[in-house]
């Protein structure tokens, strides 16, 4: 009898507070986008890293021909100078018909040997100790190779400040998804509590303390919100797993990898978003309750 | 008797439960319903409060549960200040008092049992160990069969005897019931003013407000009369 009478215990607030199905849609959705906002940000952040690598791994040397020198002889001089520098790899002439080559795909064949092509050198810098451009440049004018040296620095600059900012972009995309979902649970908070008033001075005339009942919506809100992460999770790393393997080893492209630690770090979705609910609604109710006095 | 008032041992030591001085009160700018009310209720007393309808009796009764607090004058329970106690303290003193509303204030969707241990259950107890309690007090006031029944579907009567188990079941020290006995027939009344009238016995404070004087009269108890907002007549 005992048992049976202490299993089924009511609930102390009812269970219909109103909106509620509505609020775990909503919160669900924002953390669907949240969580798409984290795994884009973490996948711009790796590709960028990786395109910066390999830009910093790279130099290209213009040569300018002297009188009477040919353009392929100056290269080949060039080349020839830049492969003794410390902090160099290995330097490579481009010829006419690399240079051709990769051109023709553009252009077609009708205009490619009238074309005026720049005589380059590719410098294949060592990873850990690249030669600098300073060096690169000095070796040459040493060498007397009229040259200008590209070693990709701007670029690595601008692919690190675009990765830059889609970082911050992604912290703000996630701080305002929890700032709506706390202004959400924030509104059913109040509105629970106005449709209770009733309910809730039951309560406060049978010894409940404040901290007591703000404990009742924070832990529905909460439990509420965890439920509706977790499905917004489960929807993102639905989605995420699958462009992983449409994408291949890659992830989506190469351009952009998402890889599988990604999707579980997704996983603290849940999580955060119970904490942000049941702090709203815990503030919120002792801000209401406090103001009743 | 499920129940026993507790702390009644410490009786002798303890002041009065209940005092008002110069307690007056209005609601919002309007007039005073209560002027200068003057009440002490020592420990262990039993009185009624009488007074027509309109006379304030259900407003004194919320200055004693701090629903509201006095306008002017001093208001003291179980010998502390509470006129002005912080909202912080006011579960204390509530756990010490049971009151029977006269609109009963049940929880609609909860079932007897529960709403009879909800004192108990914010008070931090266990099933377990309110369960005998809880089923033995509706037994008591004559609800044993509707246990399982929701506030909306029981009689006038029977959400009285409600409320009246809920406001008694922890055992408080001060009883306060607005017109506990209004909605049920003769026997009934008579059956659940022995009820105050044992926990009474067992230490408790009771303070019952009526119409029914001549239930008042039966009782032997000690009357107040609430009239143009004082109160008059004999104090025990
Ligand atoms: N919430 C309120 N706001 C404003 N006035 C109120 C409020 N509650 C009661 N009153 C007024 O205060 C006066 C006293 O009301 P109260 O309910 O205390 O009377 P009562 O003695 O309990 O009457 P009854 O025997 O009919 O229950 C009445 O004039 C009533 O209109
Ligand atoms: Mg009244």
């Amino acid at each position: 009898m005992i048992g049976r009478l202490s299993g089924r215990r009511a609930p102390i607030l009812p269970r219909e507070a109103g909106g509620e199905p509505w609020l775990a849609a909503v919160i669900a959705a924002l953390c669907f986008l949240a969580c798409l906002a984290a795994a884009g940000a973490l996948a711009a952040d790796r590709a960028a890293h990786g395109w910066a690598r390999s830009l910093g791994a790279e130099a290209t040397v213009q040569v300018r021909p002297r009188v009477g020198e040919s353009g392929a002889t100056a290269a080949a001089r060039a080349a020839e100078t830049l492969a003794g520098v410390t902090g160099v790899d290995e330097a490579e002439a481009l010829d006419r018909e690399a240079a051709e080559a990769l051109l023709r795909p553009w252009l077609g064949e009708a205009v490619l040997p009238d074309l005026p092509l720049p005589y380059l050198v590719v410098v294949r810098l060592d990873r850990d100790q690249p030669a600098s451009a300073v060096s690169l440049s000095r070796a040459l004018a040493e060498a007397g190779v009229d040259a200008t040296v590209d070693d990709h620095s701007l670029w690595r600059a601008e692919v690190e400040r675009s990765a830059g900012l889609i970082t911050v972009l992604a912290g703000a995309a996630f701080l305002l998804t929890a700032g709506a979902a706390a202004a959400a649970v924030v509104y059913a908070t109040r509105a629970g509590m106005a449709a209770q008033a009733g309910v809730i001075s039951i309560l406060s005339l049978n010894g409940a303390s404040d901290i007591r009942i703000a404990g009742l919506y924070q832990r529905r809100y909460g439990l509420l919100a965890a439920g509706a992460g977790a499905a917004g999770a489960l929807a993102a790393m639905a989605a995420l797993s699958l462009l992983r393997f449409l994408g291949g080893s890659d992830g989506i492209t190469p351009a952009l990898p998402v890889v599988w630690s990604d999707v579980l770090i997704l996983s603290s979705c849940p999580a955060l978003a119970a904490t942000v609910a049941l702090l709203a609604a815990r503030l919120t109710a002792l801000a209401r309750l406090r103001g009743h006095d | 008797m499920p129940v026993q008032p507790r702390r009644a041992a410490d009786a002798a030591a303890s002041p009065d439960t209940v005092r008002l001085d110069g307690v007056g009160f209005g609601y919002g700018h309007g007039p005073e319903v209560l002027r200068d009310v003057n009440l002490t209720l020592p420990r262990g007393s039993f009185h009624f409060l009488t007074g027509h309808s309109g006379a304030g009796k259900s407003t004194l009764l919320k200055l004693l549960t701090l629903a509201a607090r006095p306008t002017r004058g001093a208001l003291w329970l179980f010998g502390e200040d509470a006129g002005d106690a912080p909202r912080g303290t006011l579960p204390t003193f509530r756990r010490r008092m049971g009151v029977v509303f006269q609109d009963f204030r049940l929880l609609d969707h909860m079932s007897a049992f529960d709403n009879v241990a909800l004192p108990l259950r914010l008070a931090g107890a266990r099933p377990a160990a309110y369960a005998g309690n809880v089923t033995e007090m509706l037994e008591w006031v004559g609800l044993g069969d509707r246990a399982q029944t929701c506030p909306p579907a029981l009689s006038g009567g029977e959400k009285q005897r409600l409320a009246i188990a809920r406001a008694v079941i922890a055992g408080p020290e001060l009883i306060v019931a607005d017109e506990p006995t209004g909605n049920v027939d003769a026997d009934m009344a008579a059956r659940l003013l022995k009820l105050f009238q044992s926990l009474n016995r067992l230490g408790a404070t009771v303070l019952i407000a009526s119409h029914d004087e001549a239930l008042a009269a039966r009782s032997g108890a000690a009357v107040l009369r609430l009239d143009g907002g004082r109160i008059r007549g004999a104090q025990a």
